[in-house]
């Protein structure tokens, strides 16, 4: 662990200037913070402790009634408790369950998720799934960028240096949701694999984490399935759609493999009865 | 005082509950600096030039110049060095060391080595070089599979596994008056002095070494630490200051000893009832890029090859194979759960081949008393086999289970196995352990060499010496190990603790006690001041071991186990869920119950973890996943339920019958885990069986669901 440059924020606006005149990096929970700490691969070391801000905290549905609002400070465990975030986004209780242990869930937030960008972030299918809207601020102003747009590369987002996620949006979904991790042992461990699903009549949705560079979504296999291609149709496409990676973790044999049975498991599960 | 057979609190609880026990980086001394160790980044070729790319000012800095004496690290062989001089033979070899007193400058420290590369050999069935060779011959091999009814052949392969003790290595420098004092984690104080006495030579006599609260050790501070205790001391010779050196989990895990990968085929004869006639086998172990222990793991590997059978031809021929990668060692079980996962499996196969039940098989070649193990040796009475597989068996329903769960994705798969207890053939004999009572003013203290890792020790000891004089429990104190107090009661290794030290102990308070003449200890004390009394261990008058020819009694006793693991393999993941594990095992008698289940119950999940999840992933000669959130040992939720049975079948040569107990949970989980989904048609050979190893089986292909 070396020296680390630290200040904190005791208001979103005043967060927002630190950022512009300082170029310090936003940490909460920081749960991945010293993890790469102790590796000696951190590279910021002006940080901006923006905890306490509750006001970033909050759970709750916009002024439509419809749109899920989800606080970018709201930890894992906040995601469980939630009565709301229980009822629109099942799935997304389901992944934040499987995120590490107790000690982590407490600590890790969602936009900390989101924004540290590791394609085995558990949430991340969710939100590639649930066609969710990330809310970026900063003193210029704010701004709503698709989530599905939001990653650039490998752990390479658009978020601007000055600019804070201070929500994530999602859409109400129609169709019952699903999400499977995974990971190398069946606690505390990284995803191998992991796939938000929705099963929506009109537009079924599929999302995978840890399969490539960044969270996927899978459209010729989202479109093999609206255009009511068979399950064993819609495997094909999805073997040929989907190029997974080789990794100290799995195989990319493994990976094609199971990804094409989780999609299996997730229609024979949610076939209508 | 009644304590064998107790529960009593244990000697060290009360220091871990609390937090107040002192592990090697809880310790400061005066003026101590932090040591750093700078190493290869190839795995074989030969330095060329070495640049300090940093302001050396207030740091120590040491390479093999520096070596006081000899730069060898004094095992069985005397090839490896403290650090290179100019060959690398693998990667993450000590090259360099730093120290200085502020880490932060330590770790940004940056040295620049060139190197002139080689090609390495990372294949153990390519290397050329063997370290060393056994042939074990039974009867005429060649000529019983020639009149066998069926011959069965089969190649099994297991992988490295990291030991993952919670407190990484440490060791720290001392320069005390006249001489130096090493404190640190480790297992085995006495290997450590001897590394150090060749380090330094005959002009620093003075040396001692201490071990500190341990934080587990499975084999893995069996040798390495005298490595790490030389650098310390190395550093602490050239400033004159304390020197400190822990390693994180990153460096822990790829310069650190693994075990031995091993490769075993095997090819059997047969009678048609399934009869063993002849079994040939040959054992491949990687010995990784130094001898360290490997000569006397594949010994023991060699010795349990051929599973707890009786066959009148047997040839176990074993090789242990130079590669350029980190020196594999010492691990729980030391050879034996590598080629007894082939062993079971193989006889799991021949059930298969010859469509007899495996149950009845494994019963009809069980050793018996009375029966001549590979090695020659005539079983005694204490032989458990049949005794465990048949209480297994009957426990679990076994028999009914394998035809209910047919055609389910759930499985049943047994393994029967053995292990020996204590250093193999004349090993005890040549070590002439010792072990020590002294009287103190208020009781009695054991002053031994063994270590307290976690396993019990002091406390298992202490129920010893206490049962033996007849005093209570808590008037019995033990000595840390400080190699210029305790007697050398020879390494923490070998299931060899209880049986062969508790032993020496037994006898030790046994003479005591006739020289108190009924007095309290407090009172001897009091009227006719100190007492000591050391014994040597005696092994039983009736072992005889040829060393040339392997032939002998390889061991003074075995424990003997059956696991019965009910498993759930997942359509669509390949993952394997473990259910419920029924763990049979007789090691003589237990001296402390929840102790000796503590033990069955650690070495069953280690056992597990080796079988299902632990994937040390080589590249380029050095482990790539060397973290614990990329190598993964099993957690509460991985594990089955667990129904431990203790079996008692005391062995007269033992304290109070007891048996070595360590090592032998090893043995069972990988091949009962591999049995098991040999049932839902997967053909593994080899562990790990990964959900990736399982799903690219054969009978895999396609989607399962």
């Amino acid at each position: 662990m070396s020296e680390l440059d630290l200040r904190r924020a005791s208001s979103v606006d005043e967060a927002l200037t630190i950022m512009r005149d300082e170029g310090r990096t936003p940490i909460a929970g920081a749960t991945d913070l010293y993890v790469a700490a102790q590796f000696g691969t951190l590279v910021p070391r002006k940080l901006l402790d923006i905890w306490k801000l509750k006001e970033l905290r909050t759970i709750g549905t916009a002024a439509d009634g419809q749109t899920l609002v989800i606080g970018a400070l709201s930890t894992y465990t906040d995601l469980m408790q939630s009565a709301v975030v229980q009822d629109r986004l099942p799935m997304l209780v389901t992944a934040a369950r499987l995120v590490g242990g107790v000690q982590i869930q407490n600590r890790g937030t969602i936009g900390g998720n989101i924004v540290n960008g590791s394609p085995a972030g558990d949430t991340l299918p969710v939100f590639a799934a649930a066609d969710a809207v990330v809310v970026l601020r900063s003193l210029r102003g704010e701004r709503r960028v698709p989530f599905n747009e939001f990653y650039a590369g490998y752990r390479k987002t658009v978020i601007k240096p000055d600019e804070l996620l201070i929500a994530v949006e999602t859409p109400s979904i129609d169709g019952i949701q699903a999400f499977r991790k995974v990971g190398t042992r069946a606690a505390q461990a990284i995803s191998k694999i992991a796939m938000a699903a929705v099963r929506d009549p009109k537009r079924p949705r599929i999302a995978f984490g840890s399969l490539a560079a960044t969270v996927v979504r899978v459209p010729k296999t989202e479109a093999a399935l609206a255009s009511g291609n068979s399950i064993d149709e819609a495997a094909a496409v999805l073997e040929a759609e989907i190029n997974p990676i080789d990794d100290v973790r799995s195989t990319a044999v493994y990976r094609k493999r199971v990804a094409v049975n989780l999609l299996r498991w997730f229609w024979k599960e949610t076939a209508p009865a | 005082m009644k304590a064998i057979g107790k529960s009593v609190s244990r000697k060290d609880g009360i220091g871990k509950a609390t937090g107040g026990a002192k592990y090697a980086d809880d310790i400061t001394f005066p003026g101590m600096i932090h040591g750093r160790t700078i190493r290869s980044t190839i795995p074989c070729g030969r330095v060329k030039s070495i640049k300090y790319d940093f302001d050396t000012t207030g740091f120590t800095i040491c390479d093999y110049r520096d070596v006081p004496s000899k730069n060898i690290v004094d095992l069985i062989e005397k090839d490896q060095p403290f650090l290179v001089e100019t060959e690398v033979k693998h990667m993450a070899e000590p090259i360099v060391l730093l120290a200085h007193e502020d880490k932060e400058k330590l770790h940004a420290a940056k040295v620049i080595i060139e190197y002139e590369e080689e090609t390495p050999v990372f294949d153990p069935e390519k290397s050329t070089l063997s370290f060393k060779d056994i042939d074990i011959i039974k009867g005429d091999v060649a000529k019983a599979l020639a009149s066998a009814d069926v011959i069965v052949e089969g190649t099994y392969r297991t992988g490295h596994q990291e030991h993952v003790y919670i407190e990484t290595n440490g060791l720290i420098a001392v320069p005390e008056e006249g001489g130096y004092a090493l404190y640190g984690s480790l297992q085995c104080p006495f290997y450590v002095i001897k590394a150090l006495r060749c380090l330094m030579g005959s002009a620093h006599p003075n040396i001692r070494v201490i071990q500190t609260e341990t934080g587990g050790g499975f084999g893995g501070k069996e040798e390495y630490p005298s490595m790490i205790a030389g650098h310390a001391l190395m550093l602490a010779h050239k400033s004159g200051r304390p020197v400190k050196i822990i390693y994180d989990r990153v460096e822990d895990m790829i310069a650190t000893t693994k075990r031995h990968p091993a490769i075993v085929k095997h090819r059997t004869g047969l009678k048609k009832d399934g009869t063993l006639v002849a079994m040939d086998i040959e054992v491949i172990l990687d010995g990784g890029a130094y001898v360290t222990l490997t000569p006397t793991v594949l010994s023991r590997g060699c010795i349990h090859a051929a599973g707890p059978y009786r066959c009148d031809n047997v040839r176990i021929r074993g090789h242990g194979m130079f590669t350029n990668t980190p020196p594999n060692g010492a691990f729980r079980g030391f050879g034996a759960p590598q080629t007894e996962f082939a062993v079971e499996v193989h006889m799991e196969r021949i059930a298969e081949q010859l469509k007899l039940d495996p149950v009845e098989l494994r019963r009809k070649n069980a050793l018996r008393a009375g029966d001549l193990t590979a090695t020659g040796q005539t079983l005694r009475e204490d032989t458990s086999a049949l005794m465990v597989l048949d209480e297994a068996v009957r426990r679990t329903d076994f028999s009914r289970k394998r035809k209910e769960y047919k055609g389910t994705n759930r499985a049943i798969g047994l393994a029967l196995f053995f292990h020996g207890a204590g250093f193999t053939g004349a090993g005890e004999r040549n070590l002439k352990s010792k072990a020590r009572i002294d009287l103190t003013e208020t009781g009695v203290r054991i002053a031994v060499g063994s270590t307290e890792i976690g396993q019990g020790t002091r406390t298992m000891h202490a129920q010893i010496v206490t049962e033996a004089l007849g005093i209570p429990y808590e008037t019995v104190e033990v000595a840390q190990p400080d190699t210029s107090r305790v007697a050398d009661s020879g390494p923490t290794v070998a299931s060899r603790t209880c049986m062969v030290v508790g032993k020496i102990l037994e006898e030790c308070a046994e003479e005591m006690k006739e020289k108190l003449g009924g007095m309290s200890p407090a009172d001897y004390f009091k009227k006719n001041g100190p007492l000591s009394i050391e014994r040597m261990y005696e092994p039983p008058d009736w072992i005889i071991w040829d060393d040339k020819t392997y032939l002998g009694d390889a061991y003074a006793t075995y424990g003997w186990g059956c696991d019965v693991i009910e498993l759930e393999l997942d359509p669509y993941t390949f993952e394997v869920k473990p259910i419920k594990m029924t763990a049979v095992q007789e090691f003589g008698r237990p001296i402390h119950p929840a102790l000796a289940r503590g033990q069955i119950e650690g070495g069953t999940a280690q056992g597990l973890g080796y079988a299902l999840l632990e994937n040390v992933v080589m590249r380029n000669g050095v482990m790539a996943n060397a973290q614990l959130t990329n190598y993964v040992i099993p957690t509460t939720l991985d594990m089955p339920e667990l129904d431990i049975v203790m079996m008692e079948n005391p062995y007269p040569g033992g304290p109070f019958g007891a048996k070595g107990l360590g090592e032998l949970p090893m043995d069972g989980p990988g091949p009962a885990v591999v049995n098991a989904l040999r049932q839902l048609g997967c053909d593994v050979r080899e562990i790990p069986a990964t959900p990736e190893h399982i799903a690219s089986c054969p009978k895999m292909n396609g989607s399962y669901a």
